[in-house]
C-alpha cells in the first residue's frame, strides 16, 4: 500500500507547527429543525492516529463526519483539520481529506477504473497518474478482472471495495470512513480492517464510525462513545477498559431463560450481577472469581439446565454497556449483522 | 492547474455519460423537425414561411435540449449522493457548477443547428447574420442551461425535475415569440412574455435571421447576459443553503 498512498505529511497551515493534533472540534452542535442531532461535542484527534466514533443508529455519526468534511455546517462550534478553520478555508482542507461514505456512491454508468480515475482527477491528479493509481489500488483490492466492468454491476462487496479505493486515490493524509464493513461478507470485511491497519501503519490519520464494538476495539487506538448526540466518553481504548480489566465474565448457556431468571439469580447472588444476553444465555458479571456450582444448582431449581458456562474476557462492549445502557446486540440488529 | 484537470474532466464525463448517448442525440434530431412540422401543417404556410419559423425552432431545439438533460442529471446524482463526491473535491462551487453545466452548452449549441442544416435545403440563408446568431445562440444555450440548473437545484427527486422543467418550458413555447410575435399576444400576457429570459433570445434570432427584432440587439444580449447571471447565482445560493446544511 505504500506505493498507492505515498501521502504528503508536510501539508499543513503553517501555523499549525507540528500540528500533532490533526483535527480538533470544539464544541460542535448541529439541529435538524427540532431534532438535536449534535449536542456540543469537541474532541482532538493526533496525526497517525485512528479514531473510533461509536454508537447505535441516529446517534450522530453521520452528521458529525459531514460537518468535518464540510457537507453539512455546523450550527455552533469550531473545526480545526491541520491547522485550518475548516469554515474559512474549505478548499485547503478537501485536499487533505479522503472520505468513505456509509453508502456506495459512485457513477452507476462508468466502469471500476474509470470511477477511480475520475474521483483522482477531482483532485488535479494527471491522466497518466491516475490510470497507475488506479490500476494498483484494483489490484490491491482483488478487482483487476473487474475494473473494466461498469460499477452498477458490482456486488456490495465490491462496491464497498471500490468506494474505499475512491476515497484514498488522491492519496489523502486524514480519511473518513463511515460505517466500512457494515453489511458485506465475511472475506471482503476481513480484507477492509486489514487495509484500514495497512494504511495507519502508514501513517494515515483515521476517523472511523463504527456500531460494531469489536471491530473498533480491534483497529482504534482511541475511542469516542456518542449516544443520542454526545459523547458519553472518549478515551484510548487501554483506559476505557481499565474499570473492568479486573472483572470476571462468565457466559451461561441455558435450556430455557424464561421467568426472570436474571432477576432471580441477582437476588439469590447480590455479590454477582446478572445481564440477559440472548434468548438462552446470560453474562454473570463478578470483581471477585466466579463459583459456577452454586450457580448451576439454582438454576436447575428453576427448571431449566445449563448446557453451556464459559469464560470471557472483560471487552470494550462491557464498558459500553456500563456507559450507555445500550445493549451491542441492538446495534447490530438495527444495521441487519453482526461483526464478521 | 489542479482546478481544470477537475473542471475537464467532470465536463466530459457529463458530456459522455448523459449527452452522447443515442437517445439524447435522436432527441435532439428528431425534436426539432416535430416541431417544425407541425408548425406547417398547423398554418397550412409553404416552405417559403420556412426563414420565420427557423429562430423559434433553434431556441426550442437549445431549450429543450439543455434544461431536459442537466435538470434530471444533476438531480439523479443528488439522489444517489455521487453528487456529494464532487462537493468534497477541493474545487470552488462556481468552478464546479460550471463544469456540471459546460456539458450541457455544447449540445444545446449544436441542437440548434439541426434545424438549420434543414433549412439550408428549403430556403436561402444568405441573409443572415451568423456574426449575430453565433453569439446568440451561445448565449441562449447558457441561460437555458443555467435555468435548467436552477430547477435541479430547486427540487429534490427526478419526476419533479421533469414537472418543474416543463412549468418554464411550455410557457415558454408560446410566450416568448418562438412561433407567435410577442406584438399579437394579448395585452396581460405581455408582461410574462418579458419576464422569460428566451423573449430576448428569439428576438435577436428574428433579427439576425429575417432581420424582424422588436428590441435593439445590445438589449437583448444584455438582458440575456444578466438572464444568465442571476438564475447562476440564485442556483450557488441555492446549492448553499439546501443541499450544504
Amino acid at each position: 500500500m505504500k506505493e498507492q498512498m505515498g501521502n504528503d505529511k508536510n501539508k499543513v497551515h503553517p501555523e499549525a507547527g507540528e500540528a500533532y493534533k490533526l483535527i480538533e472540534a470544539t464544541a460542535l452542535a448541529k439541529s435538524f429543525d427540532d431534532v438535536r442531532a449534535v449536542n456540543e461535542i469537541g474532541f482532538t484527534i493526533d496525526r497517525g492516529e485512528i479514531f473510533g466514533f461509536l454508537g447505535p443508529n441516529g446517534a450522530g455519526k453521520t452528521t458529525t463526519i459531514n460537518m468535518l468534511t464540510g457537507l453539512a455546517r455546523a450550527d455552533s462550534g469550531s473545526i480545526h483539520i491541520a491547522g485550518f478553520d475548516t469554515s474559512r478555508h474549505p478548499r485547503s482542507v478537501q485536499h487533505l481529506i479522503g472520505v468513505v461514505p456509509d453508502e456506495s456512491n459512485l457513477y452507476p454508468e462508468l466502469t471500476g477504473l474509470d470511477n477511480l480515475c475520475f474521483c483522482a482527477s477531482l483532485y488535479g491528479v494527471p491522466k497518466k497518474e491516475c490510470r497507475e493509481r488506479a490500476g494498483n489500488l484494483l489490484k490491491h483490492f482483488g478487482l483487476e478482472e473487474a475494473g473494466s466492468r461498469k460499477f452498477s454491476t458490482y456486488s456490495k462487496g465490491m462496491k464497498r471495495k471500490l468506494t474505499i479505493a475512491a476515497g484514498i486515490i488522491h492519496r489523502p493524509q486524514i480519511l473518513f470512513l463511515d460505517e466500512p464493513t457494515t453489511g458485506i461478507d465475511v472475506a471482503s470485511a476481513r480484507q477492509i480492517r486489514r487495509l484500514v491497519s495497512s494504511l495507519h501503519s502508514e501513517g494515515t490519520t483515521i476517523f472511523l464510525t463504527t456500531h460494531y464494538i469489536e471491530e473498533a476495539e480491534r483497529l482504534c487506538q482511541r475511542i469516542a462513545f456518542i449516544v443520542d448526540g454526545r459523547i458519553v466518553q472518549n478515551d484510548t481504548v487501554a483506559n476505557l477498559l481499565q474499570p473492568i480489566k479486573d472483572q470476571k465474565v462468565l457466559r451461561i448457556t441455558v435450556t430455557k431463560s424464561g421467568g426472570d431468571l436474571s432477576g432471580k439469580l441477582d437476588k439469590a447472588f447480590p455479590e454477582f450481577e446478572f445481564r440477559d444476553e440472548s434468548g438462552d444465555q446470560l453474562l454473570v458479571h463478578s470483581r471477585n472469581t466466579i463459583s459456577i456450582g452454586p450457580v448451576v444448582r439454582f438454576i436447575e431449581e428453576q427448571g431449566s439446565e445449563v448446557t453451556e458456562a464459559r469464560q470471557l474476557k472483560p471487552s470494550l462492549e462491557d464498558v459500553f454497556v456500563r456507559l450507555t445502557g445500550i445493549e451491542p446486540e441492538l446495534m447490530k440488529k438495527e444495521k441487519n449483522g453482526g461483526l464478521q | 492547474m489542479k482546478q481544470w484537470i477537475a473542471f475537464r474532466n467532470i465536463m466530459l464525463k457529463d458530456m459522455r455519460g448523459y449527452y452522447l448517448k443515442p437517445p439524447n442525440i435522436s432527441w435532439g434530431l428528431v425534436f426539432p423537425l416535430a416541431w417544425t412540422a407541425m408548425f406547417f401543417i398547423r398554418t397550412g404556410s409553404g416552405l417559403e414561411s420556412a426563414i420565420e419559423v427557423l429562430p423559434g425552432v433553434m431556441a426550442i431545439s437549445i431549450l429543450f435540449g439543455t434544461t431536459s438533460m442537466l435538470a434530471v442529471t444533476i438531480t439523479f446524482e443528488k439522489k444517489n449522493r455521487s453528487f456529494e463526491r464532487l462537493l468534497l473535491a477541493p474545487i470552488s462551487l462556481e468552478l464546479l457548477m460550471l463544469s456540471k453545466t459546460s456539458g450541457a452548452i455544447p449540445f444545446g449549441v449544436v441542437n440548434s443547428f439541426v434545424p438549420v442544416v434543414a433549412a439550408a435545403f428549403l430556403t436561402d440563408l444568405a441573409q443572415v447574420a451568423w456574426g449575430i446568431v453565433l453569439p446568440a445562440v451561445l448565449l441562449i444555450a447558457v441561460v437555458s442551461t443555467f435555468l435548467g440548473l436552477f430547477i435541479a437545484v430547486s427540487v429534490s427527486e427526478v419526476f419533479e425535475a421533469q414537472t418543474f422543467s416543463n412549468f418554464f418550458r411550455f410557457p415558454m413555447i408560446f410566450l416568448c415569440g418562438l412561433f407567435f410575435p410577442v406584438a399579437v399576444l394579448p395585452v396581460f400576457l405581455k408582461p410574462l412574455a418579458f419576464a422569460l429570459p428566451l423573449t430576448y433570445g428569439v428576438d435577436i434570432l428574428h433579427g439576425s435571421i429575417h432581420g424582424e427584432n422588436m428590441l435593439p440587439l445590445w438589449i437583448n444580449f444584455l438582458i440575456l447576459a444578466g438572464f444568465c447571471i442571476v438564475l447562476f447565482y440564485i442556483s450557488l445560493r441555492n446549492i448553499h443553503r439546501k443541499w450544504i446544511l
